[in-house]
């Protein structure tokens, strides 16, 4: 007879609204699609970019989800590490000059490889070739290096990719799970 | 509560420490146990343990040195962490609030490099002017200190074994290892007025209930609780002054109002880590010592080494959770011995080592991003981590100089930290990380990322330990050579690096060199 070994407390890394819009489903209420909920549309987002202007918004946004794709997290999580770049942009003339230009050079090479504007090449993989065309400049190098805290730094974020963050207020893990691997 | 001790700024029977980290912190609260009064001068802020939070990037801005420093030399740090070649504290506890609590001890040949090696071409290998059987009392005294688990002196169980520990260990059974070890200055359980350890994780941003051993919490505290202690927090040193023999007078430090004060002192010790002490010297160059303090052998600032190092993520069909309890996970010993049949001289640890996720994310593959990377980060709670930590060479031109022109907020020169690795310390971390990745896969390990090493925390070597004044800085007592009242009593003391974690060593110097200071003032030669 086998025993079966004590389980792992394992997260549930599935974003908030895709489990709940699920579980409406299930319980037989009208089901929004989920793409809906957690892809809202992006020329909604590119609204907030009043300084940078809603154009410059939506590639910076598309090349954000290009940089660091991770095809769970909406794209409010990105848009909230660009905000930063927003907000900046009001009080520093030459961060905006760099970044206005920096997406127009981006433009015009994805243009002239792919005959249209950036955010609008269809494939992933052609997008890519043109971010690595850029890659060494300061526009790009200053756009992924914010992003690095931008997107990892944020708490709401952790949760989908597995991390919990603070654990002293919950005592920390003596009793939550510190030793119970079960695969090894 | 008491009243906090005061001296004047007057008063020449002072020992004045700069820095309270686990040199400075621990050599002022031995000597106050011995009855000698002693003011603390450190550069950084207090922060109790409110202050601590379990967030990297928050702790990092919060605590870390951030003052300018530049990276040069051959290494990659120059690309990567141009401003920042090392991560340490600023703040009182120094580096010992952010250490892992780590507490290995030399190994015996560590102290006889020259001897066991042989003459390195190119390097300044040395033998320390003391041997392992000299220091092991003190190291004894410090892990009954520190309260260091699984050692005698202590008297402290082993911690328990953690996900990360557990993985990392069935791997190196796997591939043959057997030293796995841990001894971890943590509190296993309540011990010395300080609580037993709740697994928290974040051990390395300081540990929020004090169950990890900092000079914070542990020797500061019990220092200025004999009253013969002042602490003066926001305080840096600028420079040391000598009267017109030579002896130390005492030092000139800025406040937090960058106002200057001059503390009389009747023996000064240099704490501040092996950036600032070297630095500190170097700034107090004078018309009778033109190459700085103690620099008669022209070492200070020289030697700096800060381990050979690497890193590498593993990832796992399953989750690990590594951050889940204390950021040590097993450390693997098997390597740590001399074999010049692996092609280098010293050995290495394999030292688990958790990261979560906001610095994983930084550390991984700095400048990476593409689906490459990501994929990784989404598997982030899948991982193990590994931080390899070798003995370094003693290279006469890795160093710390000050800048021609660039001046800190006190008008100081900027120190620049200059470093080469030399083939030596490149074949220790590929043979390292060849190992782990042979050690991951041994149990499962899909994909496995060798990462840059990151800024290191271990510093030591630039005001180095000498039987000879000609070959060093001081003593074999961190007595200076040319100066027979100032003394260094940091890791920047060190001949040799070690493949270990500094801090037990540090710790075991401090306690030494306090009972020398002890008998040398009774003696009235200090």
């Amino acid at each position: 007879m086998s025993t079966q070994k004590p389980s792992m407390r394992v997260l549930d890394k599935l974003p908030q609204v895709q489990r709940r819009s699920f579980l409406a489903g299930a319980a037989g209420m009208s089901v929004v699609p989920v793409t809906a909920l957690s892809m809202a549309p992006t020329a909604l987002h590119a609204a907030s970019f009043k300084v940078l202007g809603s154009q410059t918004g939506a590639t910076l946004l598309r090349m954000a989800r290009d940089i660091y794709p991770h095809d769970k997290l909406a794209d409010r999580y990105y848009l909230q590490a660009l905000m930063a770049h927003e907000k900046a942009s009001a009080k520093d003339a030459a961060l905006k000059k760099m970044i206005t230009e920096g997406v127009a050079e981006l433009d015009a090479q994805a243009k002239r490889r792919f005959g249209s504007s950036y955010a609008a090449i269809p494939k992933e993989a052609d997008r890519v070739s043109v971010l690595k065309g850029i890659e060494q400049s300061p526009f790009f190098q200053k756009i992924r290096g914010d992003m690095v805290t931008g997107l990892y730094d944020n708490k709401q974020v952790w949760p989908m990719l597995g991390y919990e963050g603070s654990s002293w207020q919950k005592g920390g893990y003596v009793n939550r799970g510190f030793n119970d691997i079960n695969w090894l | 509560m008491a009243t906090p001790t005061q001296f004047s700024l007057n008063d020449d029977s002072v020992v004045v420490i700069v820095g309270s980290g686990a040199g400075g912190g621990t050599l002022a609260n031995e000597l106050a146990q011995k009855g000698i009064n002693c003011v603390i001068l450190e550069a950084g802020k207090h922060y109790t343990q409110a202050d601590i939070d379990n967030d990297e990037w928050g702790m990092f801005n919060k605590i870390s040195w951030l003052d300018k420093r530049i990276s040069a030399g051959g290494w990659h740090h120059t690309k990567t962490y141009p401003g920042l070649p090392a991560w340490i504290v600023k703040g009182v506890g120094g580096s010992s609030v952010h250490w892992a609590g780590l507490a290995l001890r030399f190994q015996p040949h560590e102290f006889k490099t020259r001897s066991t090696y042989g003459e390195q071409a190119g390097t300044q290998v040395m033998d320390w002017p003391v041997d392992y059987a000299e220091m092991a009392p003190f190291y004894d005294l410090a892990e009954k200190k520190l309260g260091v688990t699984g050692s005698a002196a202590s008297g402290l169980p082993m911690l328990p074994e953690n996900n990360h520990y557990k993985v990392i260990a069935a791997g190196a059974r796997k591939i043959g290892y057997k030293n796995i070890v841990r001894p971890m200055a943590i509190n296993s359980q309540a011990y010395q007025h300080r609580p037993g350890c709740q697994q928290i994780g974040f051990c390395m941003q300081g540990c929020k209930i004090g169950a990890k051993w900092s000079t914070l919490y542990a020797d500061i505290p019990e220092a200025l609780g004999t009253g013969k202690v002042e602490l003066r927090p926001q305080s840096m040193a600028l420079r040391i002054e000598h009267d017109a023999q030579g002896k130390a007078t005492g030092v000139l430090y800025a406040d937090k109002n960058g106002k200057q004060h001059f503390q009389k002192a009747r023996i000064v010790c240099v704490a501040g880590n092996s950036i600032e002490s070297p630095r500190l010297l170097l700034n107090s160059a004078s018309s009778m010592f033109r190459d700085g303090l103690a620099n008669s052998s022209g070492q200070v600032g020289r030697n700096y080494m800060n381990h050979a190092t690497a890193a590498a993520a593993s990832i796992y069909d399953k989750p690990v959770y590594m951050y889940r309890g204390t950021s040590i996970g097993a450390v693997v010993a098997d390597e740590a011995r001399h074999d010049a049949s692996r092609g280098f001289n010293g050995g290495y640890y394999l030292e688990g080592l958790s990261l979560g996720l906001p610095f994983m994310a930084a550390f991984m593959q700095p400048g990476g991003w593409g689906r490459d990377f990501t994929s990784a980060i989404d598997l982030y709670d899948h991982m193990t981590c590994v931080w390899v930590c070798g003995e370094d060479q003693a290279m006469a031109d890795n160093r710390i100089t000050l800048h021609a022109t660039e001046k800190d907020q006190n008008g100081l020169p900027v120190p620049v930290v200059t470093k080469t690795y030399t083939a030596n310390d490149d074949r220790l971390a590929t043979h390292g990380l060849k190992q782990w990745r042979a050690l991951s896969e041994a149990v499962g390990a899909k994909r496995v990322i060798d990462m840059p090493p990151y800024p290191a925390s271990h510093n030591m070597g630039t005001n180095r330990m000498s039987e000879k004044a000609r070959d060093g800085v001081v003593n074999r007592h961190g007595q200076a050579h040319d100066i027979k009242n100032l003394f260094v009593s940091d890791g920047s003391q060190f001949t040799s690096s070690g493949a270990c974690n500094p801090t037990l060593t540090i710790v075991a110097l401090a306690i030494r060199q306090a009972g020398f200071i002890e008998n040398a003032m009774k003696r009235r030669d200090l």
